[in-house]
């Protein structure tokens, strides 16, 4: 069953091309990957669906509802989630703090409501409150809840901001680059991470990654990006194995390479 | 160092975080309760300004510590507080009526700077801010049929239920009730989503809004926010000053509110109050010492701006926490007396810092 549709997606910054003509679909609950040499445009296409930037031409479908010109800030409230290639946290707040505004798309209570702290907000509070513990819980992170984010080590920073996507209760994850800046151990601990939350938590995942030993380890089905267009799509050694991402990678031609 | 144990999730939610400040907070209010029967008339009246430019203060701390956002016209939403307040007052609209509604109308004025301005930050929205502080300043001193120009008007007694607000003792409680009011509810948004919204804001836009919060709703309510609690501090200064002139609500005025924000400390509400008690000390020390000063220091004309101005630079760059973070080390330091050390609360530098997405 499909989740998410990309439809022939194409954006131009000036004259480049930096998607050009993208179509994939993702189904539920597999790890989809991305990858592709530095520049191939994967990040941008994690932007164009998290609706950053809006595409030149194309159309984004999820759970079948074109999504092509929500404004960026009911994304969270559909079910796609995402995490940054650079930790976008907010770093003078605590973790805490942190993931509970991952609840922020599940918020209803108004204005005044709020001004005086009525017991409907307060039990919205702590609804939400419950359901950071479970994250908190899920990732392990109990003994950093009260730590300022700026205080905290890059590797747990990651975590956190897994965490935090995790609090919007998607149904569609966006990792960008999640092992980057980690050690080996780290990374194999993301890689554990990303299994659970596809099995445990039955949660589609898309991912951006240059680590191959991680994409071979979580992912379901791979597609290999190069300047903007599709090089090839499948299962992660069907990929890596593909000539043209072969050239990509290591330049000129098979033969030379070889 | 003293640890919260906290056995429930309510706790995190309470005002107060443990039962000891629960009493430091009555035996406070005990205190501001009995002041003006124990100060004298002179620092009753001090006290009260105090409380106007507390409650502005808090305002300003709303949209500059929390939300960061600047703002260099909130002179300008005081000037607009005060003259709806005024202006009502001299219809004979009661003072129950007139305070709210220029809390209110003031708000609808900032939602109305603050909606257009959006897309702004740092430095061009200092300017644009500048900008509409001295276009209300202007409209102040020319729409004479209102405001009387620079003739100004003397503002009407107020009264709450017959009784007349007339001495700076009535002044004193009415402030201490507004202050208490607005802290209450900025304490109330802070720890709710719309508080947590503000925060994200501040920190980063991209992921804020990745998180499911509309930029534009949330900056626009907190410059409503922000506006219409200057609004209330304004419709109080009316009262305190007593006569209504355009030329109270100059930059200079936005510019000593800034200092209240840095000086305080931001993002925190105890650093308003006591960036807010800075603010109007100063003036009152420079009173007192100015015949001390050797080589007539004291009598030169611009002493008090040039101070305003060399503290908020010092305090910039060597104590960026302001005086509450000044509080804080204190209490860190007597409650671990005699183990603190110089890099206790050092915060590390961060080893990758994030290229933000614009």
């Amino acid at each position: 069953m499909i989740l998410f549709q990309a439809d022939d997606i194409s954006v131009r910054f000036g004259g480049i091309r930096a998607v050009d003509s993208v179509s994939f679909d993702v189904h539920h609950g597999e790890v989809f990957a991305i990858i592709g040499p530095n520049g191939a445009g994967k990040t941008t296409i994690f932007n164009l669906i998290s609706r950053i930037y809006t595409s030149t031409s194309g159309r984004l479908l999820f759970e079948g509802q074109e999504f092509t010109h929500t404004p960026p800030n009911k994304i969270a409230g559909m079910g796609i989630a995402r995490t940054f290639q650079n930790i976008e946290l907010f770093p003078n707040a605590t973790l805490l703090q942190n993931l509970l505004i991952g609840r922020h798309c599940h918020s209803t209570v108004g204005f005044l409501p709020q001004m005086a702290f009525l017991p409907s907000v307060r039990r919205a509070e702590l609804h939400h409150r419950e359901k950071v513990e479970d994250v908190i819980a899920f990732l392990g992170l109990q003994r950093y809840r009260d730590s300022l984010i700026a205080n905290l080590p890059y590797g747990v920073r990651k975590v956190v901001e897994l965490g935090r996507a995790l609090c919007t209760e998607p149904k569609l994850l966006l990792l960008d680059e999640p092992s980057s800046g980690l050690n080996v151990e780290e990374t194999e601990g993301m890689g554990f991470w990303i299994e659970d939350i596809k099995k445990d938590l039955g949660i589609t995942v898309i991912m951006v990654e240059h680590d191959m030993s991680l994409v071979n380890q979580v992912s379901d089905r791979v597609m290999a990006l190069n300047y903007g267009k599709v090089l090839a799509m499948g299962s992660p050694s069907e990929v890596q194995s593909h000539p043209e991402v072969i050239k990509a990678y290591l330049g000129g031609d098979l033969e030379d390479a070889a | 160092m003293r640890h919260f144990f906290r056995t429930d999730y309510r706790q995190d939610l309470s005002l107060y975080r443990s039962n000891s400040e629960r009493v430091w907070y009555a035996i406070l209010a005990v205190l501001l309760l009995a002041g003006p029967q124990i100060l004298g008339e002179f620092y009753v009246g001090e006290l009260g300004g105090l409380f106007i430019f507390a409650i502005a203060g808090v305002a300003l701390m709303l949209l500059v510590g929390y939300t960061g956002l600047i703002s260099l016209g909130h002179a300008a939403f005081l000037g607009i507080g005060a003259y709806v307040n005024a202006v009502l007052l001299k219809q004979g609209v009661p003072f129950l009526i007139t305070l709210p509604v220029a809390g209110l109308f003031t708000a609808l004025c900032g939602a109305a700077i603050g909606r257009p301005t959006l897309r702004m930050s740092g430095l061009y929205l200092a300017i644009a801010t500048l900008a509409f502080g001295s276009i209300v300043g202007t409209v102040f001193q020319k729409w004479e049929s209102v405001t009387g120009g620079f003739d100004g008007f003397a503002v009407p007694t107020p009264y709450i239920f017959g009784i007349a607000i007339d001495n700076t003792t009535g002044i004193y409680y009415t402030s201490l009730a507004v202050l208490v009011f607005v802290l209450w509810v900025s304490a109330n948004l802070l720890r709710s989503p719309i508080g947590r919204a503000m925060v994200a804001i501040r920190d980063s836009e991209v992921s804020a809004q990745s998180m499911g919060i509309n930029l534009a709703r949330y900056k626009t309510l907190a410059f409503a926010i922000s506006a219409g609690m200057t609004g209330l501090a304004g419709a109080l200064f009316a009262h305190y000053v007593r006569f209504l002139a355009p030329d109270a609500f100059d930059v200079l005025l936005s510019v000593q509110f800034i200092t209240i924000v840095f000086v305080g400390g931001l993002g925190s509400l105890r650093g308003a109050i006591l960036g807010a008690a800075f603010v109007r000390l100063l003036p009152q020390f420079i009173a007192i010492v100015r015949d001390e000063l050797p080589f007539g220091i004291g009598r030169l004309p611009g002493l008090e701006p040039s101070l305003f101005g060399l503290v908020l630079v010092l305090v910039i760059l060597f104590q960026p926490g302001g005086l509450n973070g000044m509080w804080l080390k204190s209490k860190a330091w007597f409650q671990e007396f005699p183990f603190k050390r110089q890099t206790s609360y050092r915060r590390q530098k961060s080893y990758a810092k994030s290229e933000r997405l614009r």
